[in-house]
């Protein structure tokens, strides 16, 4: 097991900077997810550590030793594929023997060996079937299981679980956060799905153009994004984001939202006051827009322009002003279109960013 | 099965099978007249029209394999203590030659059909061998001018090869390769190689690059995940290059005809030249022919299953 320590990289594709000055340090038996959209780089990244894509310029250290110019087969970490990449030719067990064969371990030990991370993964009665007869499942399995068999440094995963349908989906993920408690090897997990980086992380990295956006643990980015894109990345249905303008007349101060204003505690204005930022951006989760049939100091009237019933909750889509704003009710709160219903911000949920630089302005008011 | 199918769709059906049979008539006709008049007495090779009913025999395939000499008029032959296949080669009036030593003389047919044999294997190994290794190369790695190597590889495929035979003579002349089986090899390999690039480099593409990385990854060089992964996964690739390659060395007939006269001649340019060794005998030339296709069928015959994947391979986009 081994920290992965990751300096100054740089990559280029061409003319395409692909990863920007990148510094990450990954603890020893953390589970590190790389989270961000599809060309953010997270994938170069991962492929860079394994040694499947040189790096520009940076170190990449492991157990403090840089790797960076040694082949991927001597830098002794595991890797699975997003498609499996389980060899067609070769049965289960000879897939899972193969990279110990790399080692010209006896047969054997190559036999006791698969057969216990064989039974650590529920495939046992697989062994001597071809990947073609397999299941998705039961392929990324095997495949995970072949990562897993030679107790590498650190196991990289690129979106292992991406291909599968949801159901699947999400009893892999309880079963990779299973097998990371009980193996509690390194761990490095590329996927663009905000669930499964929430679920399965230690430590969320979120990347955008390359660049690190914020580096924390799910709950920290969930509740403290550092900037507006990490705001709108996290969190489903998506944060409202609406330019905000602060206004305190007759001893009660609101924000105007649209053209439309919401009462917020005057300490609010206090704190964005002592900042230096310009046009400030207001970001709420549709959790922090709260319902009510009846008028309450500090609310707002609007109409009711769209729900979506998600089960457990509703999700319902406000007009404000010219635009929408989005809440979560408990469901079947609201009935129907067109009804009038009472919306106030729930301040401590309110999220600040500075228009100019999207960067949070780094307070919550409690 | 459970697919639903229109009256509209039989008749279609009908048609089709029609259709198969008739192509297999036309495909299959110099076939049979090639195995017919193999075992035709030789009188009934030429007739006009030809006949269909005869008693086969096997005659044509003895006179294939040893060497003759015509009867003289009134030539004593020890007809009674001949062995059964001089007989009938006795009773066509003709007698086997025989060494000092009184061994059967053979005729050129079998050390050609050898000479076939070492020339079209080898060089079909080697051009699908280099043919693999060069499209793996192309098809893995970033080769600066790729598409013009490649289009270069695939020119020398555009003329006639038949155009540079004579000065291809002269110079196997002056080295001293001409009948001999390195220089066909050579030559048979140099037609055969971009060919075999092109094919291969489409079947290396298919394999999906995670294989490879897989195996880097896992604790192999470059060198192995290639013999351990990317060979066996290109298999049916190498299958359907090697028949057509070896099709190809099997059947050339121009430059063995100019290149090789004795030694190293090869088959396609000596069952013709039977023909002019005395009054053409029509049953030896197709018994020489029927037994020369016989390698490219069994070796097509045993990579078949390999063959049809391999012509359907990459015709549809995963």
């Amino acid at each position: 097991m081994a920290e992965i320590r990751l300096e100054n990289i740089q990559k280029y594709f061409g003319a395409v900077h692909v990863i920007r000055e990148v510094n990450l340090t990954i603890k020893d038996r953390e589970f590190c997810v790389l989270l961000g959209p599809s060309g953010c780089g997270k994938t170069t990244t991962l492929r860079a550590i394994a040694g499947l894509e040189e790096i520009d310029e940076g170190r990449i250290l492991i157990d403090g030793k840089p790797v960076q110019d040694l082949h991927a087969s001597d830098r002794d970490i595991a890797f699975v594929f997003q498609l499996y990449a389980l060899y067609p030719h070769l049965t289960v067990f000879e897939n899972l023997a193969f990279p110990l064969r790399a080692t010209r371990m006896p047969d054997a030990g190559v036999r006791k060996s698969v057969t216990s991370v064989a039974e650590a993964i529920g495939i046992t009665h697989l062994l001597k079937l071809r990947p073609s007869a397999l299941s998705g499942g039961d392929m990324q399995r095997v495949a995970i299981g072949r990562a897993l068999v030679r107790r590498p440094k650190a196991l990289l995963m690129d979106e292992p679980i991406g291909a599968l349908d949801a159901k699947l989906r999400e009893q892999m993920r309880v079963e990779l956060k299973r097998l990371h408690l009980e193996n509690g090897s390194t761990s490095i997990y590329v996927t663009h799905d905000q669930v499964e980086a929430m679920s399965l992380a230690d430590t969320v990295v979120v990347m955008h153009d390359g660049v690190l956006q914020q580096v924390g643990s799910p709950s920290e980015v969930y509740l403290r994004p550092a900037n507006l894109f990490v705001a709108q990345f996290i969190g489903s249905p998506v944060m409202n984001i609406a330019d905000a303008q602060f206004r305190q007349e007759a001893g009660r101060s609101s924000v105007v939202l649209h053209g439309e204003a919401f009462e917020i505690p005057s300490q609010a204005l206090t704190m964005i006051a002592s900042k230096p930022a310009k046009d400030i951006a207001l970001g709420i989760r549709p959790e922090g827009v709260v319902l009510s049939h009846a008028e309450s100091p500090g609310a707002h009237q609007v109409g009711v322009h769209l729900i979506q019933p998600y089960g457990p909750f509703d999700i319902v889509d406000l007009t404000v002003g010219t635009s929408t704003l989005r809440a979560r009710t408990a469901s079947g709160f609201v009935s129907g279109k067109g009804q009038r219903v009472w919306a106030s911000l729930d301040a401590s949920q309110a999220h600040f960013f500075d228009k100019a630089t999207g960067a949070s302005l780094g307070f919550r008011l409690e | 099965m459970g697919t639903v199918t229109s009256a509209q769709q039989k008749l279609g059906n009908r048609l089709a099978n029609v259709m198969i049979v008739v192509a297999l008539i036309v495909f299959l006709a110099p076939i049979y007249w090639i195995g017919s008049t193999a075992f035709k007495p030789r009188n009934l090779a030429t007739t006009v029209p030809p006949t269909i009913l005869f008693t086969p025999e096997v005659s044509p395939f003895v006179k294939l394999f040893t060497k003759r000499v015509q009867l003289k008029p009134n030539e004593k032959v020890d007809y009674d203590n001949a062995p059964w296949w001089e007989k009938i080669v006795i009773d066509g009036g003709e007698r086997i030659s025989r060494s000092g030593k009184g061994e059967v003389q053979l005729s050129g047919y079998p050390s050609r059909f050898l000479n076939s044999l070492i020339v079209a294997i080898t060089s079909t190994f080697l051009a699908v061998a280099m043919g693999t290794i060069t499209a793996y190369g192309f098809s893995r790695f970033k080769v600066a001018g790729e598409e013009d190597w490649l289009f270069f590889i695939l020119s020398t495929r555009m003329l006639p090869p038949v155009v540079v035979a004579i000065p291809m003579f002269l110079m196997y002349r002056a080295v001293g390769l001409n009948d001999t089986h390195i220089g066909l090899i050579i030559l048979y390999t140099a037609f055969n190689v971009s060919f075999a690039v092109w094919l291969m480099k489409g079947f290396i593409d298919e394999i999906p690059r995670e294989y490879e990385e897989a195996a880097l990854v896992d604790g192999y060089t470059r060198m192995e995940a290639f013999w351990k992964i990317v060979l066996p996964e290109a298999a049916t690739g190498i299958a359907a290059t090697a028949v057509f390659c070896f099709i190809t060395a099997w059947n050339e007939y121009a430059f063995a005809l100019i290149m090789t006269n004795r030694k190293a001649q090869t088959a396609p340019p000596f069952i013709p030249s039977q023909v002019g060794s005395g009054l053409p005998d029509w049953t030896v030339i197709a018994s020489g022919t029927a037994l020369f296709l016989l390698p490219v069928a069994i070796f097509t015959f045993l990579l078949r299953n390999h063959l049809l994947r391999g012509m359907s391979f990459g015709a549809i986009r995963k």
